[in-house]
């Protein structure tokens, strides 16, 4: 099922309340979201612990308030790691989160193309 | 519809601030954004916004500096911070605590219970607002009141010791502010040298109770001054505070009136608690009771104005409380009471030492100090032993007439009601070169006065007086003779003439009386130093000549001044 990609029940919330600008929250998590993985490799490549625990934490949050809980489980053991400084296990994980994202945005993108006027 | 709030949302996932951007928008705030913590203090500053929504963990600066910051900024003002958080170990929720974060919301966003608490924060930060500007008002308030009993005070403290509290013989002890309690201490020399005392009690607490002081203040100062009596100035301040104060507000008080040549006190109780004469010689202590409604409670016809008389020796002390001694509370509920008064009676040793010893006994009894007490105490002294102040006068004395005389008749009915010798000194203290000797003239005036109407029209026999029970017995019998009083008269002749370089003034003193051989009396009293009038010894000691007309019809006694004197 796709709701473990993207809940679809959190969608239609957020369209409710988005109402015309809904179109516009998917752009901006989409946006946000590459410059939050880009900010994770950054750390990693900078064996910042510190680092790719903040930026995993605030990645975390947004994809549970867009219901991609799948995204977000995998941000939260990457917090994890960066938390106790356990580096080796980052690249691992960082290739998994690119991959849901990935998958994320497709879905996103489709859900995009059914409010283009 | 709670009001419209201005709210900074300080979060740096643009997404996340998005939606929550929309949807205070949608509920009817205006939203401020900032994506890190200094943007946020920096949009604080200028806006001012009465809510906040903070991200924990942001970059730059993270929301619990913010936060600290944020509130510090606020001061009193509530202005409440939610955390944003998706935070769940206890520690970090508690460091959202301890940086000044009043709720959490917690990722992902719900925006009913979103909504739900920033209304209840809304109401939150309202109560706190209604709760400053209350403060704000009752300090105001406070500060109101605590000057206008500042000025209260300053002007009573003008009107009041303008009296002499501080005289040798007599001892108190009063809060500061007993005037704000009801209590009230006058004390103020009579012309003729004499004192009148008085211990007052209003009821109730505050200005209400203080402002009967004033006008009851000024008839006590301004009818002794004048030489009026005891029962007319308490008449007087009856009638007063009967017409002025509210129903339910009177002054209950104690007057008495010292008289150090005749070495008696006379003592009207209406309502306060016993006072007590205590005499230097034995110990004894003789209650001085209540027998009257307080003052201001009855209309003027039903006034009574009937005091007690007593001898007094010198070393007697006439001791007064208020109401605050006796009913002194414990903890357990009990009042101090007479008897424990009493007990501390008994056991003072040094005179000087009671109101301390009163103190102590009632901060042991209630476990704390009491300082709403007002005690006084009066001793008879030897009349020299006190330093009094000159008569005051109103007008310069320019004008003074000098070359006059006059004759007046009082009789029966007037004898009784009537007290002429404050109508007589007013017109004699025009004579300027008489002022320096109004307390002399005065004393002889009532003297004379009082041995005419006793003696002459009442027929009363002075040598009664030679004993305690004699003389209450004389007192008797002169207010029963007086109350039946039809015929009689005291007749004062004043004569007034110029002399080179100054005055004198001749009074001549008749009653209806038999007559009287004034050299005999002078000569047997001056033999006696008992409780027998010491009158007329102190009329020859004071006036500058002092005759007897051979038909012993009368007195005769002048005075005399230099010009300039």
């Amino acid at each position: 099922m796709a709701d473990i990609h993207l809940d679809s029940t959190v969608l239609a919330a957020l369209q409710d309340v988005m109402e015309d600008e809904y179109p516009v929250l998917l752009d901006t998590f989409l946006a946000d979201s590459e410059e939050r993985l880009r900010l994770l490799r950054l750390a990693e490549q900078a064996t910042d612990g510190q680092g790719l625990r903040l930026a995993a934490h605030s990645f975390k949050g947004s994809c549970s308030n867009m219901g991609a809980s799948l995204l977000a489980g995998l941000c939260k053991q990457l917090e994890e790691v960066g938390r106790r400084e356990l580096l080796a296990e980052a690249p691992e994980l960082i290739e998994q989160i690119e991959r849901e994202f990935a998958i994320v945005r497709i879905l996103l993108k489709s859900e995009r193309q059914r409010y283009r006027r | 519809m709670p009001e419209r709030l201005s709210i900074l949302i300080a979060e740096d996932s643009a997404a996340d601030r998005m939606l929550l951007a929309t949807i205070v928008s949608r509920q009817g705030h205006r939203s401020l954004t900032a994506s890190n913590g200094l943007e946020a203090v920096a949009l604080f500053e200028q806006e001012r916004p009465q809510l906040v929504l903070m991200d924990a963990l942001m970059p730059v600066m993270d929301g619990f500096e913010a936060a600290r910051r944020i509130k510090q900024m606020a001061g009193e003002e509530l202005v409440p911070i939610i955390f944003l958080t998706s935070l769940t170990e206890g520690e970090a929720l508690v460091r959202c605590l301890e940086a000044g974060g009043d709720d959490f919301l917690p990722k992902p966003y719900n925006r009913v219970i979103l909504e739900a608490k920033i209304n209840a924060m809304d109401r939150l930060r309202r109560l706190q607002d209604t709760v400053l500007q209350q403060r704000d008002l009752i300090a105001t308030h406070n500060e109101h009141l605590l000057n206008e009993q500042r000025v209260a005070k300053a002007v009573f403290d003008k009107v009041a010791h303008s009296g002499c509290l501080d005289a040798a013989n007599i001892r108190y002890l009063q809060s500061p502010y007993a005037l704000f309690n009801g209590d009230l201490l006058l004390a103020a020399f009579k012309p003729s040298g004499g004192m009148h005392v008085l211990l007052g009690d209003f009821t109730g607490h505050g200005l209400p109770a203080a402002i009967g002081a004033m006008p009851l203040a000024e008839v006590f100062y301004g009818m002794t001054a004048k030489g009026y009596s005891l029962a007319e100035i308490l008449r007087e301040i009856n009638a007063k505070l009967k017409r002025i104060l509210p129903l339910g507000v009177f002054c209950c008080a104690t007057l008495l009136n010292i008289s150090f040549q005749r070495r008696v006190v006379e003592v009207w109780n209406g309502g306060l608690p016993d006072g007590y004469l205590l005499r230097a010689a034995g110990g004894a202590r003789v209650p001085l009771i209540s027998r009257h409604l307080p003052l201001g409670v009855l209309e003027p016809a039903a006034f009574n104005d009937a005091y007690e008389v007593y001898p007094l020796e010198l070393g007697d002390r006439i001791f007064l409380l208020s109401d605050g001694v006796l009913e002194a509370c414990n903890k357990q509920g009990e009042l101090f009471g007479e008897a424990r008064l009493h007990e501390v009676f008994a056991a003072n040793r040094q005179p000087a030492r009671l109101f301390a010893e009163i103190q102590q006994a009632l901060a042991h009894f209630r476990g704390e100090p009491q300082d709403d007490v007002s005690l006084v105490e009066v001793s008879l002294v030897e009349e020299g032993a006190l330093s009094r102040p000159p008569l005051a006068f109103a007008g310069s004395g320019q004008g003074s007439p000098l070359d006059w005389s006059a004759s007046f008749e009082f009789r029966g009915e007037t004898l009784r009601r009537f007290n002429p010798l404050p109508f007589l000194l007013q017109l004699l203290l025009e004579v300027q070169g008489l002022r320096p000797q109004g307390g002399a003239l005065y004393s002889v005036l009532a003297e004379l006065y009082s041995n005419a109407l006793e003696h002459g029209v009442l027929g009363l026999d002075s040598t009664l007086k030679c004993d305690a029970e004699g003389f209450a017995e004389y007192y008797r019998q002169r207010s029963s003779r007086l109350a039946r009083l039809g015929e009689g008269y005291v007749r004062f002749h004043l004569s007034v003439l110029p002399e080179p370089g100054g005055g004198r003034l001749i009074v001549r003193v008749e009653d209806s009386g038999p007559g009287f051989d004034g050299r005999a009396i002078l000569e047997q009293q001056l033999a006696l130093d008992s409780l027998c009038g010491r009158g007329l010894a102190l009329v020859r000691q004071l006036s500058e000549r002092c005759t007897w007309p051979a038909d012993g019809r009368g007195v005769s006694v002048e005075f005399c001044w230099q010009a300039g004197a």
